[in-house]
């Protein structure tokens, strides 16, 4: 496609979100309370708004672009993905969410050390968090890659270059703050983009006198190719995406803002709503694509059929309008879960790396120390998007959430539920789930044409490196049982009793 | 001539025998100061012993052993005897065979030199080395290790009365609501009964539940949201005596409301603000509490456009110095740092007739601290 008129659209829409995300981000929304309406002051953050946020911060690219397009060439075995996506909640509502908010924790690493003790453990979880924070903000760019070259026609590596800019001057210049009124418009406005030109082409499908795929029965049926691999391969994303929610950075710091154990399980229960609503539009993307544009699947940028999508059903101005839309919400999608994420990573790194650098003897200051772990966070990963081969979104993603499941959810599970854990313990098992992710995923990004039990293996590992750090984490703190923190079951008291109870929580 | 600038470099055999001795020292210390304990005594023993080096070495306090390091542990029923024996005596005493019954053939603890470890004139317990014969020379090492041993304690013993003086503050700074405050609002609330009944039982309520927070006898920290809406409750009660003359604005970020903070860490900020706020000329005054969020951080400003202070005497309040204008600023200090270490001591902006802002910020997550 060559940039012409029909790239207007998209570069408005594109301007647009760029525009206004740096506004917000630069003056901040200011509310002035004055004394007629005092005690709306300390009135916390209510759960809707706080889910909305999260949902707003958690839908990445993946899920905007890339679930249409693996549905889009594999079919009904990739609406695990979405589903995944969704119940990962479900097991952080029922396990996680109201206990860690009670630990006080804001981060994971915050979390390891309050319960745990030990230095040695949060350092091991900052690497762990600024690994996943990466690994996750690199299909990030490469979605913008995408969707610049599809919109108006730029190089592929305009995207990346433009978002991790327009993220880096947000969060340097004053968007430390991640406002939860901003991330929440965040969620409607990507569900907005997602929703409305669905229901125009269900309209336009509709008139064509309702199509069914032509896709046969393999394409419409879950686990049809690939036998025992493909059962592997479906039943390891299932472990990956329930388990790997929990251990994502930018949507642990969100539940701080709860005020109660029970306000961060509701919220969580309210994000479970908005994200299952949302995720029912992706799937229609990928169906319609496979009725009006096959080509797509062949052509290889199947994670560019919601963007292309419109224009090929919807002919005028009103196909163009739709298509400002979707790129508006992929964008918005980018700059939402980038800006989340490299605040996290650079939280992190300010804490535990950059704040203790040293410049001619003295030690950096806090924002300082943010500003430099913000380049960091984002420009690492900018490269890498350049350089690195493609892998498709929602697969890359898939493999920040295998490697967060592999470390943090054992982390978690066991640091919440079972009193025998012990520094060395955590340690080991975190260190066995990340270097079994990282080479699994060392091992996928070398191999271009996965076949057999080994790349399946290596493609989809959380099925065996849960169990290991699971095993891991168990098996040390069993041996060294003598280090079990003095205060653990105290502490495990205050994770699980409800802040009405009277309880000396010393 | 293998290596010479490293021989340079090391110094004399004197020398490195100083340096070997000065980082034991500093090694044992860190633990030291945290007071006589069983964990301090287990903690520190190890590079004690290096300094002395004896076959083995005990530390008790004065009724029995808390740590042991070296060989002849079966001595080590036998230490709570040599430390009552010490105490009693009250300085360093040898004791032979006849002290240190033993049947197993071999050992070489045949003999102990213990000295008593005085903190405040008072003997908290003993330093008791053993070794095969006990010499003279010894005997004063012994000695000065233990005076050095006690002189770590006494630290431990300052930084535990500084803590204690803290805690002791804030129990007075809890009961000690102004008796101005009191005999003010209770009559600004029974100016309202006759002309305004409902808003004179509203201001009653929100006393009762000032004073209700204020008097909290339990827990030492409190999430912001808690201490915002006392400070609220008494920005309600001294605009119900000022009228007009007191602004106010709140700008308070939700996402930070839920942070651990110290008890009355905000509450003596906003009355010093308050009454330099009205201090100023005619018209009144205003002021602006802010806090925002910044990501691992939250930063609270209380900000008045009052008549100022001179930096000189904010510094001395700072430090610590009573008696002067600004009784809570340097108790607010104090804890804060002792609470999320010293980066995080309160920032006063002002100068005469400037006004005054007082910003404070409060890791989001520190360790032990939860409310």
């Amino acid at each position: 496609m060559s940039p012409g008129l029909d790239a207007a659209p998209g570069i408005v829409a594109i301007t647009l979100v760029t525009i206004a995300t740096l506004a917000i981000g630069t003056w901040g929304l200011r509310f002035s309370r004055t004394t007629s309406d005092f005690f709306v002051a300390s009135r916390t953050v209510h759960p809707r708004l706080n889910a909305s946020a999260i949902g707003g911060e958690y839908l990445s690219a993946a899920s905007f672009l890339g679930v249409a397009g693996l549905v889009l060439i594999n079919g009904a075995d990739m609406l695990w993905y979405p589903v995944g996506w969704t119940a990962g909640y479900l097991v952080l509502l029922v396990l996680v969410a109201a206990p860690l908010r009670r630990s006080g924790a804001y981060t994971l690493p915050d979390f390891a050390e309050a319960r745990l003790g030990s230095r040695g453990v949060r350092a091991v979880c900052s690497v762990l968090v600024v690994a996943i924070g990466w690994l996750y903000l690199i299909p990030q760019f490469k979605g913008a890659g995408l969707t610049l070259r599809s919109a108006v026609g730029a190089p592929i590596w305009v995207g990346p270059v433009i978002v991790s800019m327009v993220v880096l001057a947000n969060v340097t210049m004053g968007g430390m703050r991640s406002i939860t009124f901003v991330q929440a418009f965040q969620y409607w406005l990507k569900l907005t983009a997602l929703l409305v030109p669905a229901a125009v082409l269900l309209v336009v499908w509709a008139g064509d006198g309702a199509t069914r795929t032509d896709g046969g029965g393999e394409w419409s049926l879950p686990l049809a190719p690939g036998g025992a691999e493909g059962l592997y391969v479906t039943y390891s994303l299932i472990v990956a995406t329930f388990l790997g929610t929990m251990g994502l950075p930018h949507v642990v710091v969100r539940f701080y803002t709860n005020p109660d154990g029970r306000a961060a399980r509701r919220t969580t229960l309210a994000v479970l709503v908005l994200l299952g609503l949302f995720y029912l539009l992706p799937p229609v993307y990928g169906a319609l694509g496979r009725i009006y544009a096959p080509e797509l699947a062949t052509a290889g940028s199947s994670d560019a059929l919601v963007l292309e999508l419109p224009r090929i059903m919807v002919d005028g101005p009103l196909g163009e309008v739709l298509t400002g839309m979707v790129t508006a919400g992929a964008f918005a999608a980018f700059l939402s879960t980038s800006s989340g994420l490299s605040i996290a990573v650079a939280g992190v790194m300010s804490q535990d790396i950059t704040g203790r650098a040293r410049l001619r003897g003295r030690r950096l200051g806090g924002v300082a120390a943010f500003r430099l772990g913000a380049v960091a966070a984002v420009t690492v990963p900018c490269i890498i998007a350049l350089l690195a081969p493609d892998l498709g979104v929602a697969r890359a993603v898939g493999l920040a959430f295998a490697m967060a499941a592999a470390t943090f959810c054992p982390l978690l599970l066991l640091g919440i539920w079972w009193r025998g854990l012990t520094s060395v313990g955590a340690i080991a098992g975190l260190v066995a789930g990340g270097i079994g992710s990282a080479v699994a995923i060392a091992w996928t990004v070398r191999v271009s044409a996965p076949s057999g039990w080994v790349d399946a293996l290596m493609g989809q590992p959380a099925a065996w490196t849960v169990p290991l750090a699971l095993v891991t984490m168990v098996a040390v703190s069993r041996l060294t049982r003598a280090r079990v923190p003095a205060d653990a079951g105290r502490f495990l008291v205050r994770l699980h009793t409800p802040e009405t109870l009277e309880l000396d929580r010393g | 001539m293998p290596r010479p600038w490293r021989r340079r470099h090391l110094g004399t055999e004197a020398d490195r025998a100083t340096f070997r001795t000065l980082h034991s020292a500093s090694l044992a210390a860190p633990a030291l100061r945290a007071g006589l304990t069983a964990e301090s005594a287990e903690r520190s023993i190890r590079h004690l012993h290096d300094l002395l080096g004896s076959p083995a070495l005990a530390m008790t306090d004065t009724a029995g052993v808390l740590a042991w390091h070296g060989s002849g542990q079966h001595h080590e029923e036998q230490c709570g005897r040599i430390a009552a024996l010490t105490v009693e005596a009250g300085r360093t005493r040898v004791y032979d065979r006849h002290d240190l019954p033993c049947d197993l053939p071999g050992c070489d603890v045949r003999g102990a030199i213990a000295s008593p470890l005085v903190v405040d004139e008072r003997v908290v317990g003993t330093l008791q080395v053993f070794a095969t014969a006990p010499t003279a020379g010894l005997a004063r090492a012994t000695d000065e290790v233990a005076a050095w041993v006690a002189s770590q304690l006494e630290l431990a013993e300052l930084d535990a009365s500084r803590n204690r003086l803290m805690e002791a503050e804030v129990r007075a700074m809890r009961a000690q609501i102004s008796p101005h405050f009191i005999y003010n609002s209770l009559g600004a609330i029974a100016s309202f009964v006759r002309t305004d009944p409902d808003r004179a039982r509203e201001l009653l309520l929100e006393f009762a539940d000032f004073t209700r927070y204020s008097f909290r006898r339990h827990g030492e920290y409190t999430t912001l949201a808690e201490e915002l809406r006392s400070v609220e409750r008494y920005l309600l009660l001294e605009q119900a005596r000022f009228g007009e003359r007191l602004q106010v604005t709140l700008r308070i970020a939700p996402e930070v409301l839920p942070v651990a903070v110290p008890f009355l860490c905000i509450q003596p900020l906003v009355e010093n603000a308050v009454r330099h706020g009205l201090e100023s000329a005619e018209g009144g005054g205003a002021i602006r509490i802010v806090a925002r969020d910044q990501d691992q951080e939250c930063v609270i400003e209380v900000e008045d456009d009052g008549v100022g202070e001179d930096p000189d005497v904010v510094r001395r309040a700072l430090a610590g110095e009573t008696g002067l204008d600004s009784v809570g600023l340097g108790n607010v200090d104090g804890r804060l740092r002792t609470t999320f270490g010293d980066d995080y001591g309160l920032v006063v902006e002002t100068a005469p007739g400037a006004g005054t802002r007082v910003v404070v910020r409060v890791p989001k997550f520190a360790p032990g601290v939860h409310a």
